[in-house]
C-alpha cells in the first residue's frame, strides 16, 4: 500500500537537536567478542529470571541460563560460549549492584544454539517461540513480548503498529535495522498480524528517516493492508500514547494497556527478532546498538551480544577524545548517566553515549525557583501542568499532585528540557509518584 | 579511559537554549526601542527616572540578598526589569526620589515579602505605582513635560480629556500624536509603535504568548467599539499596550494554562473597559491587571488542559 504522510501528530513535545548524523549512514558492525559477558537477571518488566547454572558450568551461546519461573518475566540465554565465572551481584545501568551471571568467553567456540526454524508457524506456536527465545520489548520499556501477544480478550487488536520512530536524539540502531534488516521487519510485523489477528499493519517513522521510508514503502507497494505512515519529526513520538493518539486517533487510557484502543505497538527491532527467532530459530542474545556522542572517536552502529559491558563497546568504536564528561547509557532525553565504564549492555539498551556536560557543570546546587513561564505544559504531551506537579513535590503536599493527574505522566523529560529555570521537574514528578505509590500501600 | 572524569546527573542530557535571565534580558531588549525613543524625545529627565528606578529595584534586590543570606539572583535581570518598567509607567518630571524609592518598594514590599522570584501575587512594578499613585497623587498625575501642540493649558493626558472634557475631544489628532510624540503621559506612552516593536520581539522570540494581549486588547477594542466610541483611540491611549505585552504577561502573575490565559484577556479588558468608562478613574490598565493578578490562580485552576486517556482511566 502506498506511503501515507500524516499530518496529524501529538499535541505539546520539543524539538531537541536530534545530532543523528553522527551515525545514520553507518552500517551495523559486528563487535568482537569481549572477555566476558555479565547478563543481568532482571533485564525486563516482572520477575527476574532465576539462575540454572552455577560458577564453572560450562555454557554454549543460546543456552539457558536463567529460567522465567514467573508469567511476567523473562528467561536470559547465554549470549557468548564459554565458562560461568561467577554469580553474583554487578553493576546495573541504574546504577544499583544487581544479580548476574558472568561469563568468560571462550573465543574460539562461535557455534550459537538454535532453535528448529519453523516454516508455517501457527500463532501458538509463534508465542511460545517468542517466550523461548528470551524476547522483550527492545524499545526501552523491556516488557515480555510474548505476554505482550497475549492482551485481553476484551481488547479487540485492529492495528499492529511497527514503532520506528526513534525520537531520541543520537540513537540510530532502530533506522539501520529498518534499512538492512527490512525483510525481517515485515515478516515479524506479519507475525505479531497473525497471532493478534489483526486486519492492519502500520510501519510508523518519523520523517527525518526519509531512506527508511521510501525503502520500506517500496517493498510494501504490494501489500494491501500494510503500508508505511510518515510522522512529524517530535519528540517524544515514539512512546505509546503519542503514536497511538497519531496512528489510532484514539487515547490510551490512563492506568490502562494501550491494546485497549485495538492497537498494538512493537519497536522494529522487537519484530525483527521475532521472525529470526521463528525462522531462523535464533535465541535473543544480540542487539543493535548505537554508540555516539561527540567525545566517542568513531560514532557507528553495532551488532552486540547481550551482557557486553560497555568499555568493550565504546574501545571497539575507537575510544574517547576525551578524559571528562557525560557517559549515557540510553538516549539524551531518558537515558542514565553512569559513574563507571562497567554496566552491561541488557536487552533494552539502544544506545551508548559519551558527550560533553553542557547542562550540569552549569546548573547551580539550589533549586531554581518555577518562574511559571509556561513552556513546561506547552511542551507536556499528555496535557498536564508540569511546574504545578514540581512545586507539590518539592513541598511534600502529594495528594495535591495526585489530583493533579500525576498518574498520567509518562516520564519522557519534555518538561525538564524546555525549563528555563532548570528544574529537575520529571525528577520531581518521579519522587512525588513514589511517595503516592508508598502511602497507598501503608493504606492497604 | 582509565582515568576518566564521570559527570553524573540527571536525563536530559543535553543542552537547551533558554535560561531565565536570557529571557529577562531578551524583555529588556524588547524594551530598549521604547527607553531609547523616551529620552529622546523627552531628555533628561525621562533619564533620570529610568537610572534612578533600575538603581532603587537593584539596590533593594542586594540588600535583601545581604539581609536574607541567600543566594545573589541579580545577575538573573529580573529586578533591574522590574525598575524599568516600573520607570515607563511613571510621568517624566517627579522628583528624583520618588522613581528610586518606587523601585526599592517593588523588589522589597511586591517581590520579596512574597518568597522572591515566582512566588509574587502581584506585578511588582504595578504593586509600586499604585503605592506611588496613591501616596503622592499630585505629583502621579501632574509631572508630565509641558505637551508640545495639544490642550497645553490642562497638561491632562487624553484618556482625561474623553472622559472628563469631551468638548475639547479629537480623537484624530491624538491617535496621531500616539506614534512618536511628546504628551502628556507616562515615559512608556511616547509611542506605541516603539512599544509594538518590542512586542514583536517577544511574540518572534516566544518569550510572550500571543493569547494574552491578543484577548485584552482585542476585548478592549470590541467594547469600545460597542459602546459606541473610537475603539483605535482606547486602544493606543494610555497605558493599554505597555500593559498588555509588557505586563499583562508577567510570567509570575498570570495563569500559566492556555485557556487561562484566554479568559485572563478577557478579563483584563473587561476591567480596564469597566474602568475607564464607569470608575473616577480616566486610566483603568494598572488596576485591572493588579485584580486579574488576583484571580489569576483561580483561573488557573479552572483551566488545566485536558489530560490525555484521562476520561478513559480505569477506576480503581
Amino acid at each position: 500500500m502506498a506511503l501515507k504522510l500524516s499530518k496529524k501528530t501529538f499535541k505539546g513535545g520539543a524539538h531537541p537537536s536530534y545530532k543523528k548524523e553522527l551515525s545514520a549512514t553507518k552500517p551495523i558492525a559486528v563487535c568482537s567478542l569481549p572477555d566476558e559477558v555479565i547478563l543481568l537477571l532482571s533485564q525486563h518488566i516482572g520477575a527476574p529470571a532465576v539462575a540454572v547454572v552455577k560458577k564453572g558450568d560450562k555454557v554454549v551461546a543460546g543456552q539457558v541460563v536463567a529460567e522465567a519461573e514467573s508469567k511476567v518475566s523473562s528467561r536470559i540465554l547465554a549470549s557468548v560460549s564459554g565458562e560461568v565465572s561467577a554469580v553474583e551481584k554487578r553493576l546495573s545501568p541504574s546504577g544499583q549492584k544487581c544479580p548476574a551471571i558472568v561469563i568468560k568467553t571462550d573465543k574460539e567456540n562461535n557455534d550459537i544454539k538454535k532453535f528448529d526454524p519453523i516454516k508455517e508457524p501457527k500463532p501458538e506456536e509463534i508465542i511460545n517461540r517468542v517466550r523461548e527465545a528470551g524476547i522483550v520489548g527492545l524499545g526501552g520499556a523491556a516488557f515480555p513480548t510474548d505476554i505482550k501477544l497475549q492482551p485481553s480478550k476484551e481488547h479487540k487488536i485492529e492495528t499492529v503498529i511497527a514503532n520506528g520512530c526513534e525520537c531520541e536524539p543520537y540513537l540510530t540502531s532502530d533506522h539501520r535495522q529498518m534499512l538492512e534488516e527490512a525483510d525481517a521487519l515485515i515478516d515479524g510485523l506479519k507475525l505479531a498480524m497473525k497471532v493478534l489477528n489483526a486486519a492492519e499493519g502500520v510501519v510508523a517513522i518519523e520523517e527525518n528517516k526519509a531512506d527508511a521510508i521510501e525503502l520500506l514503502s517500496q517493498k510494501l507497494a504490494n501489500e494491501n493492508n500494510i503500508s508505511v505512515l510518515a510522522l512529524k519529526t517530535k519528540y517524544p513520538q515514539g512512546a505509546a500514547d503519542m503514536i497511538i493518539k497519531t496512528v489510532i486517533g484514539k487515547e490510551v487510557p490512563v492506568g490502562g494497556r494501550s491494546t485497549a484502543t485495538g492497537g498494538f505497538i512493537q519497536n522494529v527491532g522487537t519484530l525483527i527478532n521475532i521472525s529470526k527467532a521463528v525462522r531462523d530459530g535464533m535465541p535473543m542474545i544480540e542487539r543493535v546498538v548505537t554508540v555516539s556522542g561527540e567525545l566517542v572517536r568513531s560514532p557507528q552502529n553495532f551488532r552486540v551480544r547481550i551482557g557486553t559491558p560497555i568499555s568493550h563497546l565504546i574501545k571497539e568504536a575507537g575510544g574517547l577524545k576525551a578524559n571528562s564528561g557525560k557517559v549515557i547509557i540510553g538516549g539524551p532525553m531518558t537515558g542514565l548517566a553512569q559513574f563507571s565504564f562497567n554496566a552491561p549492555v541488557i536487552k533494552a539498551t539502544g544506545g551508548v553515549l559519551v558527550i560533553e556536560d553542557s547542562v550540569n557543570g552549569k546548573k547551580s546546587q539550589n533549586l531554581n525557583p518555577c518562574i511559571r513561564c509556561s513552556r513546561c505544559v506547552e511542551a507536556c504531551p499528555m496535557g498536564l501542568v508540569p511546574s504545578a506537579l514540581s512545586i507539590y513535590s518539592q513541598v511534600g503536599i502529594f495528594e495535591k499532585a495526585g489530583e493533579y493527574d500525576i498518574d498520567a505522566c509518562i516520564e519522557c523529560s519534555s518538561c525538564s528540557y524546555v525549563c528555563p529555570a532548570n528544574r529537575p521537574i520529571v525528577q520531581m514528578i518521579k519522587f512525588a509518584k513514589q511517595k503516592i505509590w508508598d502511602s497507598e500501600k501503608d493504606n492497604g | 579511559m582509565d582515568n576518566f572524569k564521570f559527570t553524573v546527573g540527571p536525563a536530559p542530557h543535553i543542552e537547551k537554549t533558554e535560561d531565565t535571565s536570557k529571557i529577562m534580558f531578551w524583555v529588556i531588549a524588547a524594551l530598549l526601542p521604547i527607553t531609547i525613543g523616551a529620552i529622546y524625545i523627552m531628555g533628561t529627565p525621562a533619564l533620570i527616572v529610568i537610572a534612578m528606578s533600575i538603581a532603587g529595584s537593584v539596590g533593594a534586590e542586594a540588600l535583601w540578598h545581604a539581609v536574607s543570606k541567600k543566594p545573589m539572583t541579580i545577575a538573573d535581570g529580573s529586578a533591574a526589569l522590574t525598575g524599568l518598567l516600573l520607570a515607563l509607567t511613571l510621568p517624566p518630571q517627579v522628583s528624583w526620589w520618588l522613581p528610586l524609592f518606587g523601585g526599592f518598594i517593588a523588589i522589597t514590599i511586591a517581590k520579596f515579602i512574597f518568597g522572591g522570584l515566582g512566588y509574587n501575587i502581584f506585578n511588582p512594578a504595578l504593586v509600586a505605582r499604585a503605592i506611588l499613585l496613591l501616596s503622592w497623587p499630585a505629583q502621579m498625575t501632574k509631572a508630565w513635560l509641558e505637551p508640545v501642540n495639544i490642550d497645553a493649558k490642562t497638561m491632562a493626558t487624553p484618556l482625561y480629556i474623553a472622559k472628563k472634557i469631551p468638548a475639547s475631544f479629537d480623537a484624530q489628532a491624538f491617535i496621531k500624536s500616539f506614534l512618536f510624540t511628546n504628551k502628556a503621559g507616562s515615559i512608556g506612552e511616547v509611542s506605541a509603535v516603539l512599544l509594538l516593536v518590542g512586542a514583536a520581539i517577544l511574540l518572534f522570540k516566544k518569550i510572550i504568548d500571543w493569547r494574552i494581549p491578543f484577548f485584552y486588547i482585542g476585548t478592549v477594542a470590541f467594547l469600545t467599539f460597542a459602546a459606541g466610541k473610537n475603539p483605535t483611540f482606547y486602544v493606543l491611549a494610555g497605558g493599554l499596550i505597555i500593559g498588555a505585552f509588557f505586563m499583562a504577561t508577567d510570567y509570575v502573575t498570570s495563569p500559566i494554562t492556555p485557556r487561562g490565559r484566554i479568559i485572563y484577556g478577557v478579563g483584563l479588558g473587561a476591567v480596564t473597559v469597566l474602568l475607564r468608562f464607569y470608575s473616577n478613574l480616566s486610566e483603568g490598565v494598572m488596576f485591572a491587571i493588579l485584580f486579574m493578578n488576583m484571580l489569576a490562580p483561580l483561573i488557573e485552576k479552572y483551566s488545566r488542559p485536558r489530560v490525555l486517556g484521562m476520561a478513559g482511566k480505569a477506576k480503581s
